[in-house]
């Protein structure tokens, strides 16, 4: 399937990643082309085939509902862009 | 020196012909030498070097910790280690310091080993060319105008180079196999849930295995008696008996029964390519094995598959980095969601953006059936293919590539060529099944020729050992490119 303008910047917006206007065209193409190809998959009837998420078909192991990490914040926290009082900073969210 | 193996090695060590900081000496001076390859991000020769000491400490006392200790192993960039600068070859990542060591560097510091340094990638392993790395462009050294594909591309480069004596790498779609293939060294993609994905950076987390890069199936075995293991850490950790890969290597080959898939060996497939690959199948057949024909008939449709599970799955790995807990962060910005568009439009490349918005898509409600359901359900039809196919053999050879390397530039404005490289690579991960690739001679230009050998699940011991009864015949593995004789 072709995308157009609007489909690309929408896509953009879900995906959180900022995209210069002049560039759309060019990721419209891009990513239709890749739609395009990866709609080979159409040819395959899989009406009545089961999704396969893991490839040999497990299901994810339980563990115990209990702690085993232990407390590295500081640690973690001189990584961040930007703390205080042991929080990491965002822009203001609510005014 | 000249290239050594890793037993031979750690014979030396042994018999005190070399200390381990001599030996990682010579490798940082082979690194240092070798700069136009660009293929390590991170080299920190103090920390390295007392990694040596401390082996040549344990060895003065007879304590050694296994047969690595001792010797520099390279780490692919997107494995964590503490203290170091792990980046997995993007902007994004570019100061980020782990706290913390993945599994894999766990077990290499806990077999005495020594971190010989971090080699590049393309970013956040997309990538089939070493071309799309925030660091620069890795180059292939049987020829430097040349890719040396990817996205393990520093590690087989530097493998190929002797700049280290085995690396580790990852393969999503062919990451370990395709490089491998290229750059004329041994890559093994071990079976999935095999070797645990705790601390190495997540690309599409039902495809990703880690695996060694080595000079030979023997080595390859060496760094997987280390790699392996269940992982409490890892959901998708397989629990599995310790196996001692390295002691199983003496496979009989008289009556294996190797299977040819024919669709790997149909149009786009390169002549000098198709010759080397049959000549070595030959040379089993020679051996005592049986060669059968059969058939994986939805191969053509497996690059189409990962093209939409791969970047799906990427698109949701990838949301963790919005600039808020580590990592960078852009500079103006007005409120969080213009933060993380800002942040992610600076921090990303080009693969990598088409490859989050592509899996941002499929996964939208309106299209997810239609495009990830519609993979998922092809994805069983894929591994069931597998499962028929290894019911009349014990192991599937073909080609890894279906081209040598190609020249820098070649298809990085024409993303679906580039991933037609992964043809014969991708659907081993579809199935989460073990698959190495061995050097099996040159084309006409001089440029290594990759065989695959593909087996069934969790036999990760048998494809190593019907590799390594190869290389007994040959020294195709041996061989090292011109200008970087070791």
């Amino acid at each position: 399937m072709a995308l157009d303008r609007k489909t690309v910047i929408d896509i953009a917006t879900l995906a959180r990643i900022g995209i210069d206007p002049d560039n759309v065209d060019d990721y419209a193409s891009e990513l239709s082309k890749i739609l395009k190809f990866v709609a080979q998959m159409d040819q395959v009837d899989t009406e009545k085939v089961e999704p396969l998420t893991h490839p040999q078909d497990r299901q994810l192991r339980m563990r115990m509902d209990r702690v085993t990490e232990t407390d590295q914040r500081e640690g973690f926290q001189q990584l961040a862009p930007a703390v205080e009082a042991g929080l990491y900073l965002v822009p203001r969210v609510i005014e | 020196m000249a290239i050594q193996e890793l037993t031979s090695l750690a014979g030396r060590l042994n018999d005190r012909r070399h200390s381990s900081v001599e030996l990682t000496q010579s490798y940082l001076n082979r690194i240092n030498g070798a700069g136009e390859l660009n293929a390590f991000i991170t080299i920190d020769e103090e920390f390295s070097l007392e990694q040596a000491r401390r082996s040549d400490k344990r060895r003065a006392k007879g304590r050694t910790l296994s047969p690595l200790d001792g010797i520099p192993i390279a780490h692919k960039d997107i494995f964590c280690t503490k203290g170091m600068l792990t980046s997995c070859g993007s902007h994004i990542l570019d100061n980020f310091i782990s706290p913390y060591d993945a599994t894999v560097i766990e077990h290499f510091n806990r077999s005495g080993a020594v971190i010989l340094g971090k080699t590049n990638m393309d970013e956040f392993a997309m990538g089939s060319s070493g071309e799309t790395s925030w660091y620069g462009i890795i180059k292939n050294p049987w020829d430097t105008g040349r890719v040396p594909g990817g996205s393990s591309a520093g590690s087989a480069a530097a493998l190929a180079a002797g700049l280290c004596p085995a690396a580790t790498g990852t393969d999503t779609g062919g990451s370990i196999r395709q490089p491998a293939a290229f750059c004329g060294v041994t890559g093994f993609k071990p079976s999935y849930g095999r070797v645990s994905r705790y601390g190495m950076i997540a690309f599409a987390s039902s495809l990703d295995q880690g695996g060694p890069i080595a000079r030979s199936a023997q080595d390859a075995a060496i760094m997987m008696d280390v790699m392996a293991g269940f992982d409490e850490r890892d959901s998708t950790s397989v629990p599995q008996d310790d196996v001692h890969f390295s002691s199983e290597l003496g496979a009989e080959l008289r009556g294996l029964r190797i299977g040819i898939p024919g669709e790997f060996f149909g149009a786009g497939l390169d002549d000098s390519v198709e010759k080397a690959v049959r000549d070595a199948i030959k040379t089993y057949e020679d051996m005592g094995a049986q060669i059968r024909e059969v058939s994986l008939p939805n191969s053509e449709l497996c690059v189409p598959c990962y093209y939409v599970i791969a970047p799906s799955e990427a698109s949701s790995n990838l949301s963790r980095f919005d600039g808020v807990r580590f990592g960078h962060r852009a500079t103006d910005y007005d409120d969080p969601i213009d933060m993380y568009m800002k942040t992610r439009a600076e921090g990303f490349g080009p693969e990598v953006k088409r490859r989050v918005m592509i899996g941002t898509f499929a996964l939208s409600a309106g299209y997810y059936d239609a495009y990830y359901n519609k993979a998922l359900k092809l994805r069983r039809l894929i591994a069931e293919d597998f499962d028929k196919a290894f019911e009349d053999c014990d192991v599937l050879m073909g080609p890894t590539t279906p081209t040598t390397a190609f020249p820098i530039g070649d298809k990085t404005d024409d993303p679906i060529a580039m991933y037609l490289n992964d043809i014969f690579t991708i659907p081993v991960n579809l199935a989460g099944l073990p698959g190495i690739s061995i050097p099996a001679g040159f084309d006409a230009s001089g440029l290594p020729v990759g065989l695959q050998i593909i087996g069934r699940y969790f036999e990760d011991a048998r494809v190593l050992s019907v590799a390594h009864q190869y290389q007994r015949q040959n020294d195709w593995h041996l061989r090292q490119p011109e200008g970087y004789h070791s």
